[in-house]
């Protein structure tokens, strides 16, 4: 797949401070160490099935498929998991490799807090400090998760730098990191950041599209026709695609913000608008002037409110493996609603990107075909913000 | 040699950094020259950046100030170009990989070269991404210049060994920004340094007093400040030209006194 280490094409890599390079080399080692250990994996699916409620479930929709008259409609439920998010998945392999490695205390970014609530669920179970960094900005339209993440006994660090969101959170995640590196383990939450970060995620997110396979091998004997999840960093959308990448008649379609439009600058779409560059320790494609100066991105989705993606999808995109589309704030605030109402289910805000696009694509097919969504996570932290953006004020 | 060199042959060397285009560029023209009047021997020169991880709290904000008051990457090189010749001193860019990338690598350090900078400091460029510029510079003649930082243990013999330029020590964990104490074992890091090349080594991160900068020179070539004098540049602004001026003097002969 790569020719270097931690390359993805020609993304991925390692541009972070020497400070950091010992922790990322130690990260990587143990990660060598335990991924194939039986005792470790048998201990992660333990903690999977009985804390996180795996495997998730996989939806028939049925009136949604009937509504949108073509392909029949899965839906991956990702949002039943313990904490309500995919982000769950992943930070219980980090936080259980970290305490393999003897570290005592957890830090984390988060964007809409679904990594942050997760990371302080997991710092909880496992007796591990945790502290949290989210945007200033964020805290705010995320005020629920805010004090989530306390009551589970974490510290949640307001970040003001910046545009005060996700990226600022990553950033001084980051730097707070360098300063603190024996102890603690940097949890990340998304296939993004330096090499190990990007393949570990993936893989402990990577159990999403295994189930969906089996899945969708018992109720339909086949494979799905298209596996839709929105993307930010990436993590779901990864999780979901990664046992189809082999699978070329799957078509692979990740979902990003388009804010309030990709020919606007107020939009988050990283493969639409955005290009090659190096930051956060990693090269992929990011939003940014002509002076590589990162762009103040925005979206109505705080977990998607990010200038870059991770590398394994841009070359996923490079190599057209799988298809990226821009879904505006509109269009998901239209899906969100309109999966409440068909199906009975509020999906994340994040995941109704993926619900809108699916939406659209489902006539493409027929009744023969499936098409399978990831539902992120569930949308009940959004609802104050959706009632805003409909011009209702309530008090959460 | 490189032009760098030069820099360590004035007695234990004083390495101010600013950065460019706070709070404009005329200002950042005149502090050049006031710094190296007063005995500056080389001179860090950041090219602001949006997101800059290796920041304290400081130097950020003096990254956002630059760029708002529209420093750019075309305006620092205008601008460097223009006063070259009046300042005998090496000058290197410190900035993120992504502002050198961005423009174009070969663009950009062509550029370097053609205006008479002598050196690049890359903080998110570690030793195994070197190759992302190193080739483009060694064409261009421009040192890349390595960080060795508290943490880096087994890989300071590496990293001395295909150093060029000065090697720059990171004093402390964390990010830049004052510091009261630097506690971390620098003279054995250093040991390890001589053992492995004969390239000047200066420490940076965390000195702000002249006896900070004393204490730092006893054990290496020279010492680094940079949030210090951002804080002087923040205070008085248009005015800070001959403060800093002063600053520079003082610590100069702080590291100087270490000679004697």
């Amino acid at each position: 797949m790569s020719e270097k280490k931690g390359r993805f094409g020609e993304h991925g890599g390692q541009y972070i401070p020497e400070t950091l390079m010992n922790a990322v080399i130690e990260l990587e080692e143990a990660y060598n160490r335990f991924k194939d250990d039986p005792e470790f994996n048998s201990e992660l699916t333990k903690l999977f099935n009985d804390y996180a409620g795996r495997p998730s479930r996989l939806y028939y929709a049925e009136k949604m498929t009937k509504d949108l008259g073509g392909a029949k409609i899965y839906l991956k439920r990702e949002d039943l998991n313990h904490t309500g998010s995919h982000k769950i998945n992943n930070v219980l392999g980090q936080a259980l490799l970290a305490k393999k490695m003897g570290k005592k205390r957890l830090i984390a970014e988060t964007g809409a807090g679904q990594h942050g609530v997760a990371t302080a669920t997991a710092a909880a179970l496992m007796g591990m400090e945790c502290v949290v960094f989210m945007g200033e900005e964020d805290t705010k339209r995320q005020a629920l998760n805010v004090y989530r993440m306390r009551l589970l006994g974490s510290q949640v660090i307001p970040v003001k730098t910046g545009t005060a969101t996700l990226k600022d959170a990553v950033s001084e995640a980051m730097r707070e990191w360098t300063r603190r590196i024996d102890d603690t383990h940097y949890c990340l939450g998304s296939v993004m950041g330096p090499h190990p970060f990007p393949t570990i995620v993936r893989d402990f997110q990577s159990v999403i599209s295994k189930e969906i396979k089996a899945q969708m091998l018992e109720a339909e004997g086949r494979l799905p026709d298209a596996v839709i999840a929105c993307v930010g960093g990436g993590s779901n959308a990864m999780g979901s695609f990664y046992n189809f990448i082999e699978d070329s008649k799957v078509r692979l379609i990740g979902c990003e913000a388009a804010g309030r439009g990709i020919d606007t600058f107020e939009t988050a779409a990283t493969i639409a608008t955005g290009r090659s560059g190096i930051f956060h320790g990693m090269k992929s494609y990011f939003c940014q002037d002509k002076y590589g100066q990162i762009a103040p991105v925005y979206s109505i989705s705080a977990g998607l409110d990010y200038p870059g993606i991770g590398p394994e999808h841009a070359w996923l995109h490079d190599t057209k493996r799988a298809e990226y589309i821009p879904v505006t704030d509109e269009e998901a605030v239209c899906a969100f609603e309109y999966l409440s109402k068909t199906e009975g289910i509020i999906p994340a805000i994040e995941s109704a990107h993926a619900v809108s696009a699916a939406m659209k694509i489902a006539k493409e097919y027929t009744p023969e075909n499936s098409i399978v969504i990831t539902i992120s996570g569930r949308g009940d932290k959004d609802c104050a913000a959706i009632a805003r953006y409909r011009g209702e004020d309530i008090h959460e | 040699m490189s032009n760098i060199g030069k820099a360590f042959e004035n007695g234990k060397a004083f390495i101010p950094f600013i950065t460019c285009g706070d709070p404009d560029m005329e200002t950042t023209e005149k502090i050049i020259l006031e710094a190296t009047a007063n005995g500056a021997d080389l001179i860090e020169l950041g090219i602001p950046f949006s997101d800059p991880t290796a920041e304290g709290p400081v130097i950020q904000a003096a990254n956002d100030r630059a760029l708002k008051n529209g420093a750019s990457t075309d305006r620092i090189f205008d601008m460097v170009h223009s006063i070259r010749d009046e300042v005998d001193v090496p000058l290197v860019f410190m900035t993120y990989a992504n502002v050198v990338y961005s423009y174009g690598s070969e663009r950009f350090i062509s550029s370097c070269s053609r205006i008479g900078i002598d050196g690049l400091i890359l903080p998110d460029l570690p030793f195994e991404e070197k190759d992302e510029f190193a080739p483009l510079c060694r064409q261009y003649g421009i040192d890349l210049i390595s960080l060795i930082a508290p943490t880096s243990k087994d890989r300071v013999a590496m990293i001395a060994k295909n150093a060029e330029g000065f090697l720059y020590i990171v004093s402390s964990l964390g990010v830049t920004g004052t510091r009261s104490v630097i506690d971390t074992d620098l003279s054995s890091i250093i040991k390890t340094v001589r053992e492995n090349t004969d390239i000047p080594c200066a420490i940076g991160f965390g000195i702000s007093k002249p006896e900070q900068a004393s204490q730092m020179a006893a054990i290496a070539d020279g010492a680094i400040v940079g949030s210090a004098i951002i804080k002087i540049m923040e205070k008085y602004k248009k005015e800070s030209p001959k403060h800093v001026g002063e600053y520079v003097r003082s610590m100069k002969n702080a590291v100087m006194s270490v000679d004697k």
